[in-house]
């Protein structure tokens, strides 16, 4: 019974305008990161469709993942990491994809595609929405001057204890998110990145260890304004944070310059998949809406605003030059070659990896 | 009112506290309690056994004996969650300590205050509270910072050479955990004081106490209620504090609120984090138990 009540209790409250709007009119509610969209696709496809859009944001997949898992979310469009995506599909949380319904499915990018089906087989349920990677986010100045050339940093900054010492000073976060550094730890040392083997892990483990003492903090979110202020020299961070932080910098005129490189020794790439929740309340509308965001010149304005890549290959003609010419949005072939997929670990390695994280970070 | 209508008001009165914590904090906590007995799954939700009220009782029954109580011997397993109940503790015990050191003269002094100032001396009290609690923890990164207000300050004037580090430390923990809740602890106590009649003292003093003693053994003593009050409302909210450590600690600071987001996100196991926070709550249940003991007492010698 209370399990009833609480359900029933929790889909009012989230679910709450949106449902009752529901009688009255079309409405797609879509559930994703903050800062993500360009608000003037969400108008023009209301224009375009009639159907009302309650756009509501979250800034971690663990939020999301909580919602999804805990049942009647409200929500007919969300966009999951493709490794939670994987996951979650498993767990049912998804319906699958009426591909009738997505005529425009047919812009979308082979390459992304190709690598999206590793986490979720003939991409049934999730489509890329946006796509990116976990590389280096670096104060320029400071690091040629500590390096001594102009060349970007490779992981060896990271990775190599006597070259992360000359950082220690200046200031080195990392993402506080194993499954993003623990596998790029594993194809430092030449590993698979998805490696299982807990032989492989506790190579890994000792690595991270003697990084340890060169790490200021652990964090996955903060880097942003660490690296904009210039309070720090590098930080391992995703693709369109640090981008972010360059562009902060920029504004604020202090003489920060932020970079953003993908070591050459290659990186993990992420995908961010939209999908339609299997108790979604208007599975209709969720199509359309999924429809309209693969247009072409309607993703390429979302890459334009956001400033990352996207999973469609037909928009490539209207992103912008200066979004599309830069290889820290859209990396170079040779790059996007030494690129891996991180595929989600079963619950028992995620303890191992979750329970060897605890031990480099605290120490404990 | 007749008297039967005064008496059937007063049950009433008295129903609405005990329905509130009926519906947000026993069922809430039973829910937590029984995932706490059940294993992780890949599902939605991502635990069993769930029950299925069409199953019957025969299927709440055969959920029962499904349950286990595996989650909490797991926690015995690895000192890790061990150490995180400690530091937790220990870090919530010395800022509630500082917390009292700092507002007992500040409690003291608005007592103390001409009435007609009182009232803007509990204002600027609870003035911070204008300001998001978020912001106030963001604010002290600016002044902690090794080139923030607080080392440009020192270093003006010539006290070190060196900017201190204490952003990302334990300190800064203990700093922003005893300016956050100073205010829970100033109130009480204040309000505890302010009751207090001044009488009593003169009386201390005329009998031949000296000020010091007087004050020890009239004054703190009758504060005694507020301190405790103070210390709880401090002390734990403080043990399961989540927000002032993640932003103000350092990576090795490990305390609960920390294990149990890894445990609940992380390594996506409910069972397990529901049974981190069901023995957090008897940690805290504790001293709630001591509190109002003191209080009962403390209440009987009053009369």
């Amino acid at each position: 019974m209370s399990k009833k009540i609480v359900t029933t209790l929790s889909a009012l409250l989230v679910a709450g305008s949106a449902t009752f709007a529901a009688a009255q009119e079309k409405v797609v509610n879509v559930y994703n990161w903050s800062d993500y969209i360009d608000a003037s696709i969400l108008e023009d496809f209301t224009k375009e469709t009639g159907i009302k859009v309650v756009y509501d944001v979250f800034d971690s997949n663990e939020i999301l993942e909580t919602k999804l898992l805990a049942g009647s979310s409200g929500y007919d469009v969300v966009v999951p990491t493709a490794d939670f995506l994987q996951r979650q599909i498993q767990a049912g949380a998804f319906q699958k994809l009426d591909k009738s319904k997505l005529p425009n499915i047919s812009n979308m990018w082979d390459m992304v595609m190709t690598r999206t089906a590793q986490y979720d087989p003939g991409n049934e349920y999730g489509l890329d929405y946006m796509w990116g990677t976990t590389g280096i986010g670096y104060n320029v100045e400071k690091t040629k001057a500590i390096l001594g050339s102009a060349d970007a940093p490779t992981w060896d900054v990271i990775f190599k204890p006597e070259i992360a010492a000359k950082f220690k000073d200046c200031g080195i976060y990392l993402l506080d998110s194993p499954t993003d550094i623990v596998p790029t730890a594993l194809l430092y040392l030449g590993l698979d990145p998805n490696s299982h083997n807990p032989d492989d892990l506790k190579k890994a483990e000792e690595l991270l260890l003697t990084v340890r003492p060169n790490i200021r903090k652990f964090h996955s979110s903060e880097y942003i304004n660490a690296l904009a202020n210039g309070d720090i020299c590098l930080a391992v961070g995703w693709s369109g944070d640090v981008l972010q932080a360059r562009d902060r910098a920029a504004e604020a005129k202090a003489g920060v310059e932020v970079g953003y490189v993908v070591p050459a020794q290659g990186a993990k790439m992420w995908f961010d998949m939209m999908a339609i929740p299997g108790d979604a309340p208007h599975v209709e509308e969720a199509h359309a809406f999924l429809n309209y965001l693969m247009k072409p010149e309607v993703i390429a304005k979302a890459s334009d605003y956001v400033f990352y890549a996207n999973g469609n290959k037909a928009s490539q003609a209207f992103v912008s030059k200066e979004v599309l010419d830069d290889p820290a949005i859209y990396p170079k072939d040779d790059v996007l070659a030494k690129l891996f997929s991180f595929l989600p670990y079963d619950p028992k390695t995620q303890r191992v990896v979750t329970r060897l994280w605890t031990k480099v970070v605290t120490g404990q | 009112m007749t008297k039967f209508g005064s008496a059937v008001f007063n049950r009433l009165v008295i129903i609405i506290p005990y329905a509130w914590l009926m519906f947000f904090f026993l069922i809430p906590f039973f829910i937590v309690f029984r995932i706490s007995l059940s294993q992780t799954a890949v599902a939605m939700p991502p635990y069993l056994p769930v029950f299925d009220l069409a199953d019957g009782l025969s299927g709440i029954f055969s959920g029962i004996r499904e349950f286990s109580i595996d989650n909490y011997l797991w926690l015995t397993q690895d000192a890790l969650y061990i150490n995180a109940y400690g530091a937790s503790l220990w870090i919530a015990g010395v800022s509630t300590l500082c917390t009292l050191l700092i507002a007992y003269p500040i409690a003291y002094g608005m007592a103390q205050a001409p009435s007609n100032l009182r009232a803007t001396l509990l204002m600027l009290v609870i003035l911070p509270f204008w300001t998001s609690f978020l912001i106030r923890v963001y604010a002290w990164i600016a002044i902690l910072k090794p080139e923030g207000l607080l080392n440009q300050f020192l270093l003006g004037i010539g006290v070190i050479d060196q900017p201190l580090i204490i952003l990302n430390t334990n300190w800064a923990i203990y700093i922003g955990i005893v300016y956050s809740y100073l205010p829970f602890m100033v109130l009480p106590i204040y309000s505890a004081l302010e009751k207090m009649d001044h009488s009593l003292n003169e009386a201390a003093q005329d009998l031949g106490c000296t000020p010091i003693s007087a004050f020890w053994q009239v004054t703190f003593r009758l504060s005694l209620p507020g301190v405790i009050a103070g210390c709880m409302l401090v002390f734990i909210p403080a043990v399961g504090e989540f927000v002032i450590p993640d932003l103000l600690g350092g990576s090795e600071t490990l305390m609960i609120g920390k294990t149990l987001w890894n445990e609940f996100n992380a390594n996506r196991d409910w069972p397990v984090s529901a049974a981190v926070a069901t023995i957090l709550l008897l940690i805290l249940v504790v001293p709630i138990m001591f509190f109002q003991q003191a209080q009962a007492k403390a209440d009987g010698e009053g009369r």
